[in-house]
Parts: structure tokens; C-alpha cells; sequence
């Protein structure tokens, strides 16, 4: 077999949303950060901080086979629940029950992606329930930030089952860190706890 | 009852009073509360804006090198713009220069944000306030393609392509969704295009959804990454190796090239569709000139885009500085941002609370310490406000001044300074635009007017694009490599304290960063961003700011559907530093209207 007929691998996007100045509007964006230190991945992955550039994020959707996003929700339920959304589930149209705190903007990306023709296959949603979305320039509130590796464990099943292989980095690589520049988690929150 | 506010405007609060909260489609949350009299005319207008938190919190006793990747996160559209203003902010108070190359590729990147969030701005989220999608859908596919072929000689115009449009349009909102169009006042009648220029506009809604994403690949190229890309304080983070092949982040002559290549194609669409596009529309809405508001009065820009490095003299800024006041074009003030009796900030009916509320501060000495509370004759509670009191404090948001004067900044502010000052580049296209409208220079002073001025200036940016693109490429010639200075990159070679402030000219108006450094480290932080000066709230003597003043007069058709309030705030681009607007499962995101 010649490597180059083989059919392309699908293409997948490992996208965080959110606000880092904002508590536990952060989630996601410190979730794809813990994912990105812990983990490398395969070549057809793309591990992406979309903070909350909304519209803009339509082009890395389009060019994705496979989405799995992390984000912030409100489903009313118990602060730092993580709750996984799938496919269909993850409501795209108006009128349909809300899906995370950016839905206007990240439910408008989907339906834009799908208007444009280009949809992605499998999608799903590792989300969860924020506590404090009012503290400013504060850090992930305790049941947000503990929330954060049952959601990188949900988000390795959810990429096992399509079939993905990601492995641990070896100790001392920490991927270089996915945000730099003191807004990583630890140089954020070291101060914010102050 | 009427009042007349210090500058100029009429109000009168008898008539009913109609609240729009959350105005969509914009960056964060926007609230505001109007009266109209007998004949559903605005005869008063209240703004109120989501809390500003004061970035100061976050970022005293950090690293003023870091401070722009945390100013880049304010808000997820203008984020290069602030981290431009902060590097700015930290070099004047420093006193480093940077080189040549450094300064022509922060106006690439710059001029490419500018180019890009007008463009989205127009076809995402401003053109569905003139455009009513579900009419596209009773378009002729042929005479649409008549329409496109007269206006411009964009390639994608003959009638299949609108009619296989047309064919994905309807299914996608006979089936419910209406996805990116889902909240619009369809069949609305202040919705003036007939159903082949509104089939064009989506059209071209969905185009520039697609070609936007090339613009952005500048922000890839030069600043390492999108989204969030890279600044330095001292210069860009990124080194030239023409010869260099794949290098992480060097930049190359195969990736010269492509920045050259996409200024082309961005050239082309702002030519050949942005443009003719509003060109057309307004020709659909020459009577519908309201929305002008303080913009024939009082008006500002910092001006940006320097020519020559670390020279930011009204002569080296090729975007337009100064401020005119009293609709008196003849005189253009000069701006001194140091100056503690130009800029002051006042917060007498701003949440926040000042020793002396009278008077105002300049940022420098800035303060953002919470008070909120409503007036005695706000109705609801602070949890759930029905109708704020506007003789009270009533916004997040403080009211900046210029010498004590409210005034409008962005593209207008910009265009109209321009053509005061006589300068061919920005007077020339104006007059062309308002000739070809058959409309005289009063019409400028309005909705339609800003709307128009920010898609000159796209062009204007293009252009200037092709400009920067070019001397980069000569200075590469001539054997100029550099891109940073890191003479002072150690904090050991600052002065104990420091002060300084950058400015730019953001997509939505001016916008200024003031820093104190103290053991090397940030002791305040203060940004006067473009929503700010346009959204301000009264200020202790009355003055209106540029949203409240630009609705006063507009005839509202329907009250319980406001498209002509969201059309003329929308043109203004505003940003209001995302907030977070938190939504129950069954939450209603859709703009909620209140007649009382």
C-alpha cells in the first residue's frame, strides 16, 4: 500500500470558549489549556483556544470533521457538573434548549458552518456548570476547577470512540503551554488568589 | 415636558417609554430606554451599558511586558487593537523606540484588523438592519443577476448562482432554521430594498463569511497565531529570514508573498462588493437620513497609523487626529493626551463612586470603585430594572469628555476630520460617494452616513495595506532585518516610576491605555475605549453622549418593533467588552421589548 492513496484521516478540532478574565467563564479555555499541556495528539487534531472571538471561529469549523468543545453551560444544575451534549443534541436552531453561555455567538458559528455547506460529521460538547460568573478578573471557582479533569477524562472517551489515539506527554513537556505571556493558569491564578 | 441638554439637544420623557435590553448582535450588553411622543417620535434616549470592570484590577503588580495578552482578552472582537495600544502604552512610558520594520508591520496588522472587522461588522452584523432576508426569497435569480452585473464586475453574479442561493436559503428557513438570521424583524417597514438587492446582500452576507477568513491569515503570519496573536513590547515577535524555509513564526519570501497575495483579494472584495453593495443599498434609504446625533457637532480621533516609527506628530499619523467641537469644521482642536484638563472621566450617573462627583479624572489618576444604585424614580428592582431614572446613575458605563465636551468617535469622527482638514484621501471618496447619491455633505451627519464612511475607510485601510505591504518588501531589499529592540527589555534598565499612554484608532473609534510602572511592576492601568466616549451617559452638566443624542428625532414605526433604534446603534459598531450575559435552559436571547 502507498501511504499517500490512503484515505485522509478525518480531520479534528479540540476547541475551549470562554473569557479567562472571568471566573468560571474561563472553563473551556482551561480546559483545551489542561488538555493541551497533558496530552499530544495526532497529526489531524488541532488543539485551538477560541477565547471568544465567536463568528470568527467559523473557519476552524468548517475544516473540521470532528468538533469536540468545552465550555460553559447553564443547565441549572449543581455548580462544577459536567454534562456531555452530542451530536443533534447540541441544539444549533433557534428555539432550541440553550446549550452554553456563547450560544448566540457559538450557536450562530455552527449554523453559519452549516449554511456555508460544511458541517462538521460528530460533534459534542463537554460542558460545565459554572458557579461564579460574576467575579472579574477571578480565578475557576473550587467545583469549576475540579470539574476540569472529569471533563478531560469525558472528552478522552468521546476521542477514543472516534477512533483517536492521544498520549501523555513525557514528564518535563508540558506542550510548551498553550497560553504564555502570564495569562496561563498558574501565573493567572497565582495572582488572582492573592 | 422638555429640556434642553448643554449641548444642543431637546428631551422630553412624557411620552411612553420603550425599553430594547438586550440590543443583539453586538459585542457584549447593551440596554436602552426611549419615549416617544403622539407620533412614535424619539424625543428621549437612555444608554446603559454592561459593567466595566477596570482592567486595573487584574493587572496591578503584573509585568507591563505581559500586560497586552491580558488586554487582548477584554473583549473577542478589537483584541490585537488593545494589545497594540498596551505595547504602546509601556514603550512611551519606557522610552523605547522601535525599529522601522516593526512599526510597517503593526500597521499591517492593525489596518488588516480594521479591515476585517468592517467587513464583518457590515454583512454580520450591521446589513440585516437594511437587508430582510426572508424577502430575498421572492427575488428573481435573473434580475438579481441584472442588478449584481450593473453595479460591479464581481465574478459570482449570473443567475444560477443566485438561484441554487435562493434554492439553500429557502430550505433552510422552511425548515425552521434560520440560523445566523434568526433574530430580525422580517417584513419589517422600515425594510426599504426590493427582494433583489436584499437577495444580493445575502449573497454576499455568506461571501464575505467565507473571505474573511483570509484576511486574518496577516494576523497568522506576523503575529505567530490567530486567534490571539503575538505582540512584543519593543517591536513584533516575529524575525525575518527571506531565505528561510518553514522556520516557526520567521517570515519568509513564500510567506511575504502571501500576505501580498490576500492584500489583493481584499482589495478586490472591498472593491467590488463591500463597496457597490452600500453604495446600492443607500441609494434604497436617501430619506432615511436620521441618526446623525452629535456627530455634526462634536467629534474625535486620536488619529493612528504612523508613517515613520516612534513619530506620532499629527504630521507622521496618517489616519486623522484632532477634535471638532460646535459643528465648526473650520477649527481643528489639537489633542494632548497627557493633558490633565483635556480627557477626564466623570461617573455622576455612572455606577461608580469619586470623591467629588462634579468634577473629573483624568486616567492617569482613574478610579473604578462599584456604587450601584437606582434613581428615586427608577421602577423594578436592582435585580430586575423596569425603567432606569436617568436623573440618577444608570449605567456601567463612566462618561469620558474632551475638555468637558461629549463627542462622537469611529469612522465618521475619522472621515469628517479628514475632509475638514482638506485631505484629498479621505474628502475625495466622501464627495464621490455623496455625488453618485445625489445627496449634499449635510447627509453625511447620519446613520447611513457612518455606515458609508466605514466602508471608504475599509477601502482607505486596503489600500494603505498595499502601501505598508510594499515598503516592508523595500526595506527587506535594502538589507533592514530588524523587527525588535530589546535595549530595554530588562526591567533593570526602567526608571523606579513611569508613566505613559498609547493610543490607536480601533475599528469602532479611539481608544487609549494609561499606565503607571512602579519596581518594574504595573501600579494602575486605565482604558478609554471607543464605547465609552459613544455609550457615556449624561455627564454632571448634562451633556448627551453619541448613542442617546443619534435616536433623539427618529419615527420609530413600530413600537414593539424597534429596527430603526437597533439599525442606527448598530451603526456604530458598538463593544462593550463582553460581558457575560448568562442564560437559563429555556433563556430567550432575542432582543425583549417593553412598552410602558
Amino acid at each position: 500500500m502507498i501511504a499517500t492513496h490512503s484515505p485522509a484521516l478525518p480531520k479534528t478540532l479540540i476547541l475551549g470558549i470562554g473569557n479567562i478574565l472571568w471566573a468560571d467563564e474561563g472553563f473551556g479555555v482551561r480546559a483545551v489549556e489542561a488538555f493541551h499541556r497533558r496530552y499530544a495528539v495526532p497529526e489531524s487534531v488541532t488543539v485551538l483556544d477560541g477565547g471568544t472571538q465567536g463568528l470568527y471561529l467559523v473557519q476552524f469549523v468548517r475544516e473540521a470533521d470532528q468538533l469536540l468543545v468545552f465550555d460553559a453551560i447553564d443547565y441549572g444544575l449543581a455548580p462544577g457538573t459536567v454534562k456531555i451534549v452530542r451530536d443533534d443534541e447540541v441544539p444549533k436552531f433557534t428555539g432550541a434548549k440553550k446549550m452554553s453561555l456563547h450560544q448566540t455567538g457559538f450557536q450562530e458559528v455552527l449554523s453559519a458552518a452549516d449554511l456555508l455547506g460544511s458541517y462538521p460529521r460528530r460533534l459534542a460538547l463537554v460542558g460545565c456548570q459554572p458557579l461564579d460568573l460574576e467575579d472579574w478578573g477571578g480565578p475557576l471557582t473550587v467545583p469549576v476547577r475540579a470539574a476540569l479533569a472529569p471533563a478531560l477524562e469525558a472528552a478522552l472517551a468521546i476521542l477514543d470512540e472516534w477512533g483517536l489515539v492521544v498520549t501523555p506527554r513525557p514528564a518535563g513537556d508540558d506542550g510548551a503551554g498553550l497560553l504564555a505571556h502570564d495569562i496561563d493558569v498558574a501565573s493567572f491564578e497565582r495572582r488572582a488568589g492573592e | 415636558m422638555g429640556a434642553q441638554t448643554p449641548n444642543g439637544f431637546s428631551l422630553d420623557a412624557s411620552g411612553k417609554r420603550i425599553v430594547v435590553d438586550p440590543v443583539t448582535r453586538i459585542e457584549g450588553h447593551l440596554r436602552v430606554e426611549v419615549n416617544v411622543d403622539e407620533n412614535n417620535v424619539i424625543r428621549n434616549a437612555v444608554s446603559t451599558g454592561t459593567m466595566w470592570r477596570g482592567i486595573e484590577v487584574i493587572l496591578k503588580g503584573r509585568d507591563p511586558r505581559d500586560a497586552w495578552a491580558f488586554t487582548e482578552r477584554i473583549c473577542g472582537v478589537c483584541t490585537g487593537t488593545h494589545a497594540l495600544t498596551s505595547v504602546r502604552a509601556v514603550e512611551n512610558a519606557l522610552k523605547i523606540d522601535i525599529p522601522e520594520n516593526a512599526n510597517t508591520i503593526r500597521n499591517l496588522m492593525q489596518l488588516a484588523l480594521q479591515v476585517h472587522d468592517h467587513l464583518v461588522h457590515f454583512y454580520h452584523l450591521h446589513a440585516l438592519d437594511w437587508v430582510d432576508v426572508v424577502s430575498a426569497l421572492k427575488a428573481d435569480p435573473k434580475a438579481t443577476s441584472v442588478l449584481a452585473q450593473s453595479i460591479s464586475r464581481w465574478p459570482m453574479s449570473s443567475p444560477g448562482y443566485f438561484k441554487d442561493l435562493q434554492t439553500r436559503l429557502g430550505n433552510f428557513v422552511e425548515s425552521g432554521q434560520l440560523g445566523p438570521f434568526k433574530n430580525g424583524y422580517w417584513g419589517h417597514p422600515a425594510y426599504k430594498l426590493p427582494p433583489e438587492a436584499n437577495l444580493l446582500a445575502v449573497a454576499h452576507y455568506l461571501e464575505a463569511l467565507d473571505f474573511q477568513k483570509e484576511i486574518v491569515k496577516i494576523h497568522t503570519i506576523y503575529g505567530g497565531k490567530n486567534p490571539h496573536p503575538n505582540w512584543l513590547v519593543g517591536g513584533v515577535p516575529c524575525s525575518i529570514n527571506v531565505d528561510g524555509t518553514g522556520a516557526v513564526g520567521a517570515i519568509n519570501i513564500e510567506r511575504l508573498n502571501l500576505v501580498s497575495s490576500v492584500i489583493d483579494r481584499t482589495l478586490d472584495f472591498v472593491e467590488q462588493v463591500y463597496l457597490p453593495d452600500v453604495v446600492a443599498i443607500a441609494g434604497f434609504y436617501k430619506d432615511w437620513l436620521y441618526g446623525g446625533g452629535l456627530s455634526s457637532k462634536s467629534v474625535m480621533s486620536y488619529g493612528d497609523i504612523p508613517e515613520h516609527a516612534n513619530d506620532y506628530s499629527d504630521k507622521s499619523l496618517l489616519l486623522p487626529r484632532g477634535v471638532i467641537l460646535g459643528g465648526n469644521l473650520k477649527e481643528i482642536h489639537e489633542i494632548d493626551l497627557n493633558a490633565p484638563d483635556q480627557i477626564q472621566e466623570f461617573v455622576a450617573h455612572s455606577w461608580y463612586k469619586y470623591p467629588d462627583e462634579t468634577i473629573g479624572l483624568h486616567p492617569y489618576d482613574g478610579v473604578t470603585e462599584q456604587n450601584y444604585q437606582l434613581g428615586a424614580n427608577a421602577k423594578g428592582s436592582k435585580t430586575n430594572i423596569e425603567a432606569l431614572d436617568e436623573s440618577a446613575k444608570y449605567s456601567w458605563i463612566k462618561s469620558p469628555r474632551w475638555k468637558g465636551n461629549a463627542v462622537e468617535v469611529g469612522p465618521l469622527a475619522r472621515y469628517i476630520i479628514g475632509y475638514a482638514q482638506g485631505k484629498a484621501e479621505f474628502k475625495d471618496p466622501t464627495d464621490k460617494l455623496l455625488t453618485d447619491l445625489g445627496l449634499p455633505l449635510s447627509a453625511l451627519f447620519s446613520t447611513l452616513g457612518r455606515t458609508a464612511a466605514r466602508a471608504l475607510e475599509c477601502q482607505w485601510a486596503a489600500q494603505k495595506m498595499r502601501y505598508f505591504q510594499d515598503k516592508l518588501m523595500d526595506s527587506i531589499k535594502a538589507g533592514n532585518l530588524a523587527t525588535a529592540n530589546v535595549d530595554k527589555w530588562q526591567p533593570s534598565t526602567w526608571p523606579k516610576e513611569a508613566r505613559g499612554v498609547g493610543f490607536t484608532e480601533a475599528p469602532r473609534g479611539a481608544l487609549g491605555h494609561w499606565i503607571r510602572i512602579k519596581d518594574a511592576k504595573i501600579d494602575n492601568y486605565q482604558c478609554v475605549v471607543p464605547t465609552t466616549w459613544n455609550g457615556s451617559p449624561r455627564d454632571p452638566k448634562g451633556n448627551i453622549g453619541a448613542f442617546e443624542a443619534s435616536l433623539l428625532d427618529t419615527p420609530v414605526a413600530d413600537p414593539n418593533q424597534p429596527l430603526e433604534i437597533i439599525r442606527t446603534l448598530h451603526s456604530f459598531d458598538p463593544c462593550l467588552a463582553c460581558s457575560t450575559h448568562v442564560m437559563s435552559p429555556d433563556g430567550q436571547e432575542m432582543a425583549k421589548v417593553t412598552v410602558r
